[in-house]
């Protein structure tokens, strides 16, 4: 074969190695996009958004953009999926959605609609565009492909740069107004703070943790209170113990709180009413 | 390895985003599809950058970067707003401007 | 502008030209100005006039008779080949194509009109100072009489169509608002309201004249129009249609068959607008305008064979109606109308006649007026009571009124030696002279005329003023019948002389016919007569007389009731005739309910249909937005749906065209 031709063929061809890595990412991607719009938790969706985002960088290297691939990973998977993560940690992260559809019709429409969209625009791709040779940007990234888009980027886009760069600090702006939120009242001090705590019924010292004077300071053993009885409010409900709103109920034998008093207090706890402080004091537990 | 299969595998990421939007109702999510459709986009300005050999298509793809991180600012904080006074993120429960 | 009479058919010695206003004619204006400044200081002057307005408005019409003597007499000194003065005013319309000036033409014709006119409308001034003495608006009824005399006197003045047709219309609404001038009574708002609707029909023929005369000759003025006529510029089809449009207009101002029904019911008016407007002056302008447009009369045989069926059938149907109402005004202007079909049959007979219709026209507005003047002295005299059999032997009780009544009345029916008998002798002559059937025919209406005449007459006379009472002068219904003062006795007393004298005045000698012919052109020479003149006149005597014998057998010589018998009790003619011979009804359902049902039919297809569409497209659009208004449910995920659906659709279109 002419070397000529071999040279040709290898600028508009892509390579095979190239083929093997689009084959491998490319179903990765798209099973990626379907898993982020299924997915009932929000944080899976991100996550598998980050990996879309990583695939597309990879596909941005291979087309001869690494410049574009690594601003990919760094400002789209790296910064602005952090600021998704973080206000969905904001608004709950615990919460995951219902699937269920509630506008009538909707979801049959969007899927043909979308099958339509795509089998529209992917035909006439294949169809005119498959035939054409890439012309290559060897060219063009000669000295360089972050050195040749820098060039562009200050010379003939340069007001467009500016403008988005403008664009950006509007948009800072704009986000400190909206998350901005005007105090009603006076400023609360420590000092009010402390005011209150007082005129509360509630106990003034912070209240014990588990297992204080106890003989064991495991999360599930009551602090004891100065008269020997267990504080069943120093535990968490989980493992016995009371929250500091609900009336105090017998624990007795009904979970593991119940055998955790000592020997010399055998009837521990079985008389909680009285026991427990339900003082609705603030912020005792903290 | 003919670019077109970059173009074709843009198209069906850009439609699986457009699905998105229209069927979750959670505004995050929503967002997310909305971001999967601006990256769909850039691949296929990527590619086309390389069919025509100029990098003015590279360019373009980094405005819409740019673009895209004011607009997920911007919408984040406005998603944050409604969910102080609503208690909700879901785009459903924001209907009040209608007939 | 010299021939204008040649086609008259009279000879070139009775042409004559117009000249320009010299010396007095210079003043014509004056004519007309002093009553309408009469008209403008009472109008504008308001309460301020108020006791003087009666003597500024007879003083006005009175300057205007002077001078309009003077002119007269300035005019009769002149030979009669100068005896056509005109002065142009000013140059009212100088559009292009149509040019009219505003001139006054005073001539033998106009000035006997403004002698009329100025004559009677002074004494009828006087005598409203007594009629309308208590009256609230007494100021306000003297400046519409002298808005009328200016009026009147444009009409008579004008030299040129469409001036003429501003003095019409501006009689007309002077006539409108003196029918209603006591608008406050339902019967004088709905008269003068009829008044008006119907001399609108005639008002759109002479308009339409007056079209036809620019669209054919370029000109309104009546030289330019009569010299087009002479020099045969009209097509015969064409002056046919520009005299019978006249024709229309002329029926409606002077009461003719079919547009009389106005007339009768306009004498809800004042009895001295009754006198003046609807018995002496505008109603004879039909006459006027016919015999002012001889020229277009002269040309067209069938437009006067129409004037002459017009006339007939109104002289009839003024006398039959006339012997049925009990209603003394009722019967003067049923009268009125059967006169003035004198005066059109006059006319219609062509040159022969021209001058006959405007001798019978003066002495008619002498003893008509007379005649009203004196019913309204009655009326005066008797509260107000109308109804002639509520009245009887009133002669002892107002011997004035009795006397000059008496004397119009011998006027009306032709007594030997005063004014009807010179002017309706000579009318019933010439008609049978018209020679052939339709001569006979004529004739023998016009003498059936003069019978029933003076049979209708002769029962409203005796009925008032002979007989038994009627009348009590003591109970609720007290009546006290006196005479009236002198202020109107005297007017009477000068309008019964004119009846006396006029006629003979006018007619011995051929005096008033020769002093027209530089108007009307010479009457044409009689041939043989018909009839001999002496047989003729003795056979109209004897059937006027028979009509007074009818008359006096049946009201004088027999008791009258009181109230008049029902109709179940009278032969059908007499029930038709109290009808008005059904021709209100007629027009009442074949013209006015129609009318009601077209207008109504327009409204209400203006309503459905075209407002219909409007109000179609607004509700479509209404009820399209409500629907898909619906479309704005709020959820932002429908709008996205809609937007990819419109993506979807814009990119199938752009391949679309991008395949083909």
């Amino acid at each position: 074969m002419n070397p000529a031709i071999t040279a040709a063929t290898e600028i508009t061809r892509t390579g095979s190695g190239e083929q093997v890595v689009f084959w491998i990412l490319a179903p990765i991607a798209v099973l990626a996009a379907f898993g982020m719009v299924l997915a009932r938790n929000a944080v899976h969706g991100a996550l598998l958004l980050i990996a879309d985002l990583f695939c597309l960088a990879i596909f941005y290297m291979l087309q001869s953009a690494p410049f574009l691939g690594f601003v990919q990973i760094i400002v789209y998977a790296g910064a602005i999926m952090v600021l998704f993560l973080f206000v969905l940690m904001l608004v709950g992260v615990d919460s995951s959605d219902s699937l269920v559809e509630t506008l009538r019709g909707q979801r049959p429409a969007a899927i043909v609609l979308g099958t339509g969209f795509a089998g529209l625009i992917a035909l006439p791709i294949i169809h005119v565009i498959s035939g054409t040779q890439a012309a290559g940007l060897s060219a063009a990234n000669n000295g360089g492909n972050v050195q040749a888009i820098a060039k562009l980027l200050f010379t003939t886009y340069v007001f467009p740069f500016e403008i988005v760069s403008a664009l950006l600090i509007i948009a800072a702006i704009g986000a400190m107004v909206l998350g901005h939120q005007e105090r009603t009242g006076p400023k609360v001090t420590q000092r009010e703070m402390l005011k209150r705590r007082f005129a509360s019924s509630g106990p003034l010292t912070p209240r014990p943790g588990p297992g204080v004077r106890a003989r064991a300071d495991a999360v599930d053993t009551p602090a004891l209170l100065p008269d020997g009885r267990p504080a069943l409010t120093s535990i968490a409900p989980e493992y016995g113990g009371q929250s500091e709103e609900e009336p105090a109920v017998p624990v007795n034998g009904t979970n593991g709180a119940g055998e955790t008093p000592g020997p010399d207090d055998p009837e521990g706890g079985a008389p909680a009413g009285d026991s427990a402080p339900v003082g609705a004091g603030s912020g005792g537990s903290r | 390895m003919n670019p077109s299969n970059y173009l074709v595998l843009a198209a069906i990421l850009f439609s699986i985003g457009a699905v998105g939007v229209l069927v979750r109702r959670n505004a995050i999510v929503v967002f997310m599809c909305v971001e999967l459709m601006l990256n769909a986009a850039n691949l296929t300005l990527v590619t086309f950058s390389r069919i025509q050999g100029t990098l003015d298509g590279q360019v373009i793809a980094f405005f819409v970067m740019v673009v895209a991180a004011a607009e997920v600012v911007v919408g984040l904080a406005i998603i944050l707003t409604i969910f102080r006074t609503r208690r909700s993120a879901s785009v459903d429960d924001v209907n009040l401007l209608k007939y | 502008m010299s021939s204008v009479h040649a086609l008259a058919g009279v000879g070139a010695e009775g042409a004559t030209s117009v000249v320009g206003a010299t010396g007095a004619f210079n003043a014509t204006w004056l004519l007309l100005a002093l009553p309408l400044a009469g008209a403008a200081v009472l109008l504008l002057g308001g309460r301020r006039t108020d006791r003087t307005g009666h003597l500024i408005g007879t003083l006005a019409a009175a300057a205007s008779f002077v001078f309009g003597l003077v002119l007269f007499f300035t005019l009769h000194g002149r030979s009669s080949s100068g005896r056509e003065v005109s002065s142009n005013l000013f140059t009212w319309l100088p559009v292009n194509g149509l040019k009219v000036n505003v001139g006054l033409l005073f001539d033998p014709l106009s000035s006997v009109f403004v002698l009329l006119i100025t004559g009677v409308g002074t004494l009828i001034h006087i005598y409203s100072i007594g009629y309308m003495a208590h009256d609230p608006g007494r100021r306000r009824f003297f400046a519409y009489m002298n808005l009328f005399l200016a009026s009147m006197l444009l009409l008579v003045l004008a030299n040129d169509f469409l001036v003429t047709f501003v003095g019409w219309e501006m009689v007309g609404l002077s006539s409108y608002l003196l029918i209603k001038f006591w608008e406050y009574k339902p019967a004088a708002a709905t008269a003068a309201n009829k008044a008006f609707y119907v001399n609108r029909v005639g008002d759109v023929g002479f308009l339409i004249a007056i079209m036809l005369m620019f669209a054919t000759v370029g000109t309104t003025s009546f030289t330019g129009v009569f010299n087009a006529v002479a020099q045969h510029a009209i097509g015969y089809g064409t002056l046919t249609a520009i005299a019978l449009t006249l024709l229309l207009g002329a029926a409606s101002k002077s009461g003719q068959f079919p547009l009389q029904t106005w007339l009768p019911d306009a004498m809800e008016g004042p009895t001295p607008i009754s006198a003046l407007i609807h018995a002496a002056t505008m109603v004879t302008a039909g006459v006027y305008l016919i015999a002012r447009s001889n020229p277009i009369f002269t040309g067209s045989q069938a437009a006067r064979t129409v004037v002459l069926i017009v006339a007939a059938i109104t002289i009839l149907l003024g006398c039959v109606i006339g012997c049925a109402y009990d209603d003394i005004k009722k019967v003067l202007a049923y009268s009125t109308v059967s006169q003035i079909g004198y005066m059109f049959l006059a006319v219609g007979l062509g040159p022969a006649g021209y001058a006959l219709g405007i001798l019978h026209l003066l002495a008619h507005g002498f003893f008509k007026a007379g005649l009203f003047l004196g019913a309204g002295s009655v009326i005066h005299g008797m509260d107000d009571e109308q109804d002639a059999r509520r009245f009887g032997g009133l002669w002892r009780f107002m011997p004035v009124t009795w006397v000059t009544f008496g004397l119009g009345y011998l006027a009306i029916i032709g007594f030997p030696g005063l004014s009807g008998f010179f002017t309706k002798d000579k009318i019933i002559e010439a008609a049978f002279d018209k020679g052939g059937t339709s001569g006979w025919i004529l004739g023998c209406v016009a003498l059936l005329g003069a019978g029933l005449t003076a049979f209708y007459m002769s029962r409203i006379f005796l009925l008032t003023f002979h007989g038994e009472r009627r009348w009590s002068d003591s109970g609720p219904d007290a009546k006290h019948p006196h005479e009236s003062p002198t202020v109107m006795t005297a007017p009477m007393i000068v309008l019964a002389f004119g009846s006396v004298f006029a006629g003979g005045l006018l007619v011995l000698g051929g005096s008033l016919q020769h002093w027209l012919t530089p108007s009307i052109g010479r009457s044409a020479e009689v041939g043989a007569h018909t009839i001999n003149p002496a047989v003729l006149t003795v056979l109209t005597l004897v059937v006027a007389a028979g009509g007074f014998a009818g008359a006096y057998l049946r009201y004088q010589l027999r008791p009258v009731a009181a109230v008049a018998p029902a109709d179940s009790e009278v032969s059908p003619v007499t029930v038709a005739a109290r009808h008005d011979l059904f021709l209100n009804a007629f027009n009442e359902a074949v013209l006015m309910r129609p009318g009601q049902y077209l207008t109504r039919f327009l409204v209400w297809s203006e309503a459905v249909g075209i407002d219909g569409v409007v109000r179609g497209i607004a509700a479509g659009v209404g009820g399209l937005s409500g629907r898909m208004r619906r479309a704005q449910t709020g959820f932002v995920r429908t709008y996205a749906l809609s937007m990819l659906t419109g993506s979807v659709l814009l990119v199938g279109a752009l391949l679309l065209v991008k395949a083909s």
